[in-house]
């Protein structure tokens, strides 16, 4: 077993990475989706819990280690990459330039999200959608869609008694976990999500290593 | 010394009533700045520390509030006003005597404000909350006397610490004020004497009375293997009942307690008036059992703890104790219900509610007879209790840093507090320390012209809302739908794993669950169902290491004439095909059963210590490629299951080691959160309540658990952090008992390789807490999982 999980869609070879990021080798892109970056700032913001604001340096660390890893030429964030427009304001000075630091030198694209609708005041490019040879990157999965590579859900299945963060992939999409800290998940049977899926979908599960599973038997009751 | 008044001397003469030896004596040390009595249940102490108020107060008495009486019970307060009320109608005093607790209206608590009654019987969070209102000082400034009773359960607790800030504020505001402790028996009289008044005061012992008439219960039927809520016994516990006035049946948890109930009413058949109490049902149904109670209406009352302390209820001539007691102290105090006259032995019966029990009930019995009490010597005063204080006297008005330090000095669990470690407390409360400056929210306090104040005064009722010690189990109402009665509470845990449909037990009843409605759950009656089992627990007691050390005593006998047959078979057969675990020595065995290896420690540190073993031990094991996958702890042993045979125990139980993964892995454990969690509700950094709006425990733990993961990665002197690791010293991690059984057993580990299990490890095997470790033990299980999965649709 490899420490990442490489797939074809649509005959382009992708790699689910243990991290949650999506790695196509070809055109050294990296994808992460559902940063949610300010998360703990917009809670509190808004009167709910008072989180410690550290959660944005923790999902950038991540970030920065993936690129590390990866030196990709090309990130696309699939949406929701901040928790809302004026989270993305409220970075503050060491977290901008970290983020700064990681988009020098690489083509950067921010897809919208329905957290973050709207073009932020960070560089980079904005875009609803992209598309990719047959492939498309969008936030929100759309039923019947192919090739289709998309975020929004958090999914998260469950195996051998434990909560693991994973890609969900079949003949025609992939749906990838969150990539932000202080996120919550979605199980694959839940109503929303349930439907996406083709039978004989795969679950590719993350943490130390990426496991893949078929997703049939983990909707069992 | 002051004269009773002559219409209440007559009164006492035409009841009949002579006082103790030890009220007179009261009576006499009136003037004494603080006295300790001493005296055991039934033997007159609550009148005994009021005689010098009723003295001074005299006939017709002025206006304005002289004495303050604490207890730990609300249920205690009213108890003592009708008690304390007989005499002083009787002899027709008019002294005015009034309650102030949670239940009491806030029309009655503003009216008591402005007019105070001459006796106001309160609680130690009902006087935390008058002490932090701006008129504190009108209100306690006339105010003579302050009785504290059942000083030995506050001064376990930090209720008891938060009073003690609260009297020595009391001292401040009322210059001379004479403070007096009653307490039933405890082994260390002189610290108890420091707490209450460090800079000097009297102990007065009574006469313990004749030693107590308590047996085991013997029963037909052996005690099961494991479990506990002593069902088996409803048999005999009937018959006892039949032959007895008013039993009082005592269980450790309240579920336990319901289960119990349910089956003793459906083999009720006499119909015979029994009842239920404890802490988790709704005020009015436990008012109900109470009054039918003091009229001695009932035979029987089926309780858990609530019914622990002073309370007088009737008729009681017998006393049950279902399940060990963990504690000879707690065990003595109950007997005390029984027969609550002062002349007579009580008369008390246990019973075990498993094998195990069994022994450890006749250690108990031996540590009574023997008037051998258990107590682990107080630590010193924690912070966060303090860091509340300074929060509710900043409510109160504008303070001066050195003058609230020397008044906390004046309360014994602070006595030794260093003023950095109060500076410490005074900057957390007025910024959140560190981490959190940088959020407006939690800048509450500022400095003025030398003068600590609140920065936004509207943050007083927030503040106000979350006074108190008491961090329970988050719960949820129970009502019936439609009429919206209320049953009682369960723990939010359990609610939240019940679907519409299921039941369970309340109040002695089946009931369904319908759904959730904001915090209320909503049923209906579902009689004659089979209840899901009802989780919602008490407090789960470890026992206490007296009656350990005891037990391992008794292990040691070449034979068991004491003990039942079946028991004493169990324990030589566990000789025969192992060993007994000795004091000096760490017994460890290992054995495969069932496609596992398993690993049984018996370090008698109690339940919470052999939990925190557990983890300790699991992650040492899982270092050293042992691959363990889950343990579960009990108060004298921990076993643990893997895919490895354990073959050497000594590098396991290195101190050094332990104690860092302590520091280092156990830092990041559910129950160092819980730990921390408790202790930031308590010091203001989370709140309970914000404005009515109640938190549910699941928002207030998702918040504590990333608080304490964030504190622990970017602020490790963070002033909650440092409470955290001494509270893991003792209570839910009780990690000092796990170093003392390290030094008892100095390195002398015995590790037995069995073929099969043994007979005091089966038992274990039947305990419900099982706790999964996460690692490579189970990464090996998901991977294998996920490999048989593949298989199985044709993809390995």
């Amino acid at each position: 077993m490899t420490a990442h999980h490489p797939f074809r869609l649509l005959g382009v070879a992708l790699e689910a990475r243990a991290s949650g990021a999506l790695w196509h080798e070809e055109s050294r892109l990296l994808v992460v989706s559902d940063l949610h970056l300010g998360r703990s700032e917009r809670l509190a913001r808004r009167g709910g819990a008072l989180l410690p604001p550290y959660e944005t340096r923790e999902t950038l660390a991540r970030l920065d280690g993936e690129i590390e890893a990866t030196r990709p030429a090309r990130v696309i964030c699939l949406g929701d990459s901040f928790d809302d427009l004026a989270a993305a304001g409220s970075l503050d000075e060491a977290e901008r330039l970290w983020l700064a630091r990681l988009m020098a030198g690489r083509d950067w694209i921010w897809i919208e999200g329905n957290h973050d609708a709207g073009p932020v005041e960070v560089g980079g490019a904005h875009r609803a959608e992209v598309s990719l040879g047959p492939l498309v990157f969008r936030h929100i999965p759309q039923p019947g869609a192919v090739g289709e590579v998309a975020g929004h859900f958090h999914p998260k299945v469950v195996l051998a008694g434990r909560s693991h963060r994973a890609f969900l992939i079949d003949g025609a999409r992939v749906i990838l976990p969150a990539f932000g800290a202080y996120t919550g998940g979605m199980r694959p049977d839940d109503p929303a999500l349930a439907g996406l899926m083709a039978p004989g979908a795969m679950a590719v599960l993350c943490g130390a290593r990426a496991i893949p599973v078929p997703l049939a038997p983990l909707l069992r009751r | 010394m002051p004269a009773l008044p002559p219409r209440l001397t007559d009164w006492f003469a035409v009841q009949g009533w002579t006082l103790h030896p030890h009220q007179m004596e009261m009576l006499s040390r009136a003037d004494e700045a603080a006295t300790l009595l001493i005296a055991p249940t039934g033997g007159g102490k609550t009148l005994a520390g009021f005689l010098p108020s009723l003295a001074e107060l005299g006939e017709t008495p002025a206006a304005g509030l002289h004495t303050l009486y604490v207890s730990p019970l609300k249920a205690l307060t009213a108890d003592i006003r009708r008690n304390l009320g007989r005499p002083v109608e009787g002899a027709g005093l008019k002294i005015r005597i009034e309650d102030r607790t949670g239940d009491t209206s806030s029309h009655t608590r503003r009216r008591q404000r402005a007019d105070p009654p001459h006796i106001l019987l309160t609680t130690p969070e009902s006087l935390a909350l008058m002490l932090s209102y701006e008129d504190a000082p009108r209100l306690f400034g006339d105010l003579r006397r302050v009785v504290v009773d059942e000083l030995h359960a506050l001064a376990e607790s930090k209720r008891g610490d938060q009073l003690m800030l609260g009297i020595s504020r009391l001292k401040a505001l009322a210059p001379g004020l004479r403070v007096v402790g009653l307490s039933a028996t405890v082994e260390d009289p002189p610290a108890l004497a420091r707490y209450l008044a460090p800079a000097g005061c009297g102990v007065l012992v009574a006469d313990p009375g004749p030693d107590p008439d308590i047996t085991m219960l013997d029963t037909d039927e052996a005690p099961p293997w494991a479990g506990g809520g002593g069902r088996y016994a409803i048999p005999a516990i009937l018959e006892e009942i039949r032959r007895h006035r008013t039993t009082l049946i005592f269980h450790n948890t309240r579920a336990q307690a319901e289960l119990f109930f349910r089956d003793l009413w459906l083999a009720n058949e006499d119909n015979l008036p029994v009842a239920i109490h404890h802490g988790s049902l709704a005020r009015e149904q436990r008012q109900k059992v109470e009054a039918a109670m003091a009229e001695g209406a009932l035979r029987a009352v089926v309780c858990t703890g609530t019914l622990d302390l002073g309370i007088d209820w009737g008729d009681v001539d017998l006393v049950i104790q279902v399940g060990a007691p963990k504690n000879v102290k707690r065990l003595v105090q109950r007997i005390g219900r029984a027969n609550h006259r002062y002349n007579a032995p009580s008369k008390a019966l246990i019973l075990p509610a498993n094998r195990w029990e069994v022994v450890e009930c006749q250690a108990a019995l031996a540590a009574v007879r023997e008037r051998d009490l258990d107590g682990e010597p107080r630590g010193r005063g924690p912070r966060d209790v303090l860091c509340q204080h300074i929060l509710a006297r900043a409510c109160a008005g504008p303070f001066l840093a050195e003058e609230l330090y020397l008044e906390v000095l004046g309360a014994g669990p602070y006595s030794d507090l260093t003023r950095a470690e109060f500076d410490a407390c005074l900057d957390f409360a007025a910024t959140g320390g560190y981490a959190l400056r940088a959020y407006d929210r939690w800048q509450r306090l500022k400095q003025t012209e030398g003068h600590w104040h609140l920065r936004d005064p509207r943050a007083a009722s927030v503040i106000r809302q979350n006074l108190g010690t008491i961090i329970g189990t988050e719960t949820l109402a129970v009502r019936l739908r439609g009429r919206g009665l209320p049953l009682g509470e369960v723990e939010e845990d359990f609610a939240a794993t019940l679907t519409p449909g299921d039941t369970f037990l309340i109040g002695g009843e089946v009931v369904r669950f319908d759904g959730l409605r904001e915090l209320t759950v909503e049923v209906s009656r579902a009689p004659g169902r089979a209840p899901k089992v009802a989780v919602f627990n008490g407090t789960k007691f470890s026992t206490s290491t007296l009656l350990t050390h005891r037990i391992m005593g008794m292990l040691q006998q070449e034979r068991w004439p004491e003990l039942p047959a079946h028991t004493a078979r169990w324990l030589a057969l566990q000789r025969e095909l192992s060993r007994l675990p000795s004091p000096d020595r760490l017994l460890c065995e290992s054995f495969p059963h069932d496609g596992y290896e398993h690993l049984c420690i018996y370090g008698f540190v109690g339940r919470n210590g052999q939990q925190t073993l557990g983890l300790l031990i699991t992650k040492q094991m899982e270092a050293m490629g042992l691959a363990p996958l889950g343990f579960v702890a009990t108060d004298y042993a921990t076993l643990i299951w893997g895919l490895e045979p354990v073959v050497d125990a000594a590098p396991l139980f290195d101190a050094a080691t332990l104690r860092e993964g302590l520091e280092h892995w156990l830092a990041g454990n559910a129950v160092m959160k819980r730990t921390f969690r408790n202790s930031a509700i308590i010091a203001g950094l989370i709140e309970r309540n914000n404005q009515g709006r109640r938190k549910t425990g699941r928002q207030a733990s998702f918040s504590s658990d990333i608080l304490y993961d964030t504190l622990r990665r970017h602020d490790p002197g963070h002033l909650m952090l440092q409470i955290t690791r001494e509270e893991a010293l003792r209570g839910l991690v009780d990690f000092g008992r796990i170093e003392d059984m390290l030094a008892r057993t100095g390195g002398r580990i015995d590790l037995l390789r069995l073929s099969r299990l043994t007979p005091l490890a089966a038992p274990l095997f039947l305990e419900p807490g099982k706790v999964p470790v996460e690692g490579a033990g189970r990464e090996r299980l998901v991977a294998a999982t996920a490999e048989r999965l593949m298989a199985e649709a044709g993809l390995g």
